[in-house]
């Protein structure tokens, strides 16, 4: 389908297991009926899935707490 | 007379300031030439973005200097995840500018591999390196990019400021600008959430803010972006691990329980298959 706004072309994303339609031109987004409703659904949901990480990575807890940095935090803000 | 502030001093680079106006020594025999001076127009014409310096490079004593106004740095207990995935974002979806040099390949992870001392943490991350990529290590030509875009090249959150406390953030450190694989900006906050030192929750809220603002370095399906960061990620933290590693043998000190965290997980990519 083409952008309402700028008649660009409409990609089909999945996004939460929701599909929505964004422009490649202007970026804008299309809902179909009751999809809002299923994000904002799915934003509720959204504190307990985290983004997934690679099998190499990190089991369990992250390192850091809310208010503590622990000892490699500098390495977020240096090169 | 103007008082001058220190705002920096390590690795052979001095950031001082004085009122507005920030003053960077850059490091010896760095930013140096017509590609460095490239960089600077290429960030100035992009004023949305880049916080670029005022004017040309100087050279002042045989040292690249350049000038730019002052911004407010990071808040580190409250980064601004979501503006730097749209920065970025916005970035990546410039059109290259005429004569952009290229990236290349991230030097800086050969480099931090090559000042490695001796020791058990050390060999497993030198093992971790002989698992990357023979052009990421500097072992073989840097592969053509289907897609190049401009990349700020060393992008973190130090690398973002904003013009007072309402200003928008911009982009400073023009030195990496180049064209190139955009995902090498996403691998630093990529390996640092891999390795449990950045939280789920900030990740999630950056590469999130990068996708909604149409990021074009990771496929646009959430669960997907490991297809392309698995290898920039893996470099960035035998990088971060071989750069702990060094500072803590510099420090005289152990490592600290997030820096046995990296070592672990090059122990982990070193039993992986190589990549190509």
């Amino acid at each position: 389908m083409h952008c309402p706004k700028c008649h660009g072309f409409m990609r089909t994303y999945n996004r939460s297991g929701v599909q929505i339609e964004q422009c490649d031109n202007c970026r804008g987004v299309f809902l179909d009926y009751g999809e809002l409703e299923a994000l904002g659904r799915m934003e509720s949901g959204y504190h307990a899935a985290p983004p997934p990480a690679p099998g190499w990575g990190h089991h369990g807890g992250h390192h850091g707490h809310h208010g503590h940095h622990g000892g490699l935090f500098h390495a977020l803000f240096t090169t | 007379m103007v008082s001058a502030q220190v705002i920096y001093d390590r690795n052979d680079v001095l950031v001082v300031r004085a009122r507005d106006v920030v003053a960077k020594a850059h490091r010896p025999g760095r930013a140096v030439g017509p590609e460095f001076a490239r960089r600077v127009e290429i960030a100035a014409s992009l004023p949305e973005l880049f916080n670029a310096p005022l004017g040309p490079p100087l050279d002042v004593e045989g040292r690249t200097v350049t000038l730019e106004r002052y911004g407010t740095p990071v808040d580190p207990f409250d980064p601004p995840w979501e503006d730097a995935g749209r920065l970025l974002a916005a970035l990546h979806a410039v059109p290259v500018p005429a004569d952009t040099p290229s990236f290349g390949r991230p030097t800086r992870v050969a480099r931090a591999v090559s000042r490695l001392g001796d020791g058990e943490a050390a060999d497993a991350v030198r093992r971790a390196f002989t698992g990357l990529p023979a052009w990421v290590r500097g072992d073989a030509p840097v592969p053509g990019v289907k897609d190049e875009r401009l990349l700020h090249g060393d992008f973190h959150l130090g690398q973002l400021v904003r013009a007072g406390e309402g200003g928008t953030w911009r982009f400073i450190d023009v030195e990496d600008i180049g064209r190139g694989d955009p995902v090498w900006d996403l691998a630093r906050l990529a390996a640092l959430f891999a390795v449990g030192i950045l939280a789920p929750d900030a990740w999630g809220r950056f590469l999130r803010a990068y996708r909604i603002a149409g990021g074009v370095a990771v496929p646009p399906d959430e669960g997907s972006e490991w297809t392309v960061l698995d290898m920039p990620s893996r470099a960035l933290v035998v990088q971060i691990a071989a750069t702990s590693l060094r500072l803590a043998a510099e420090q005289d000190r152990d490592l600290a329980p997030e820096e046995t965290g990296l070592v672990g997980a090059c122990v982990r990519i070193a039993e992986l298959p190589a990549l190509p």
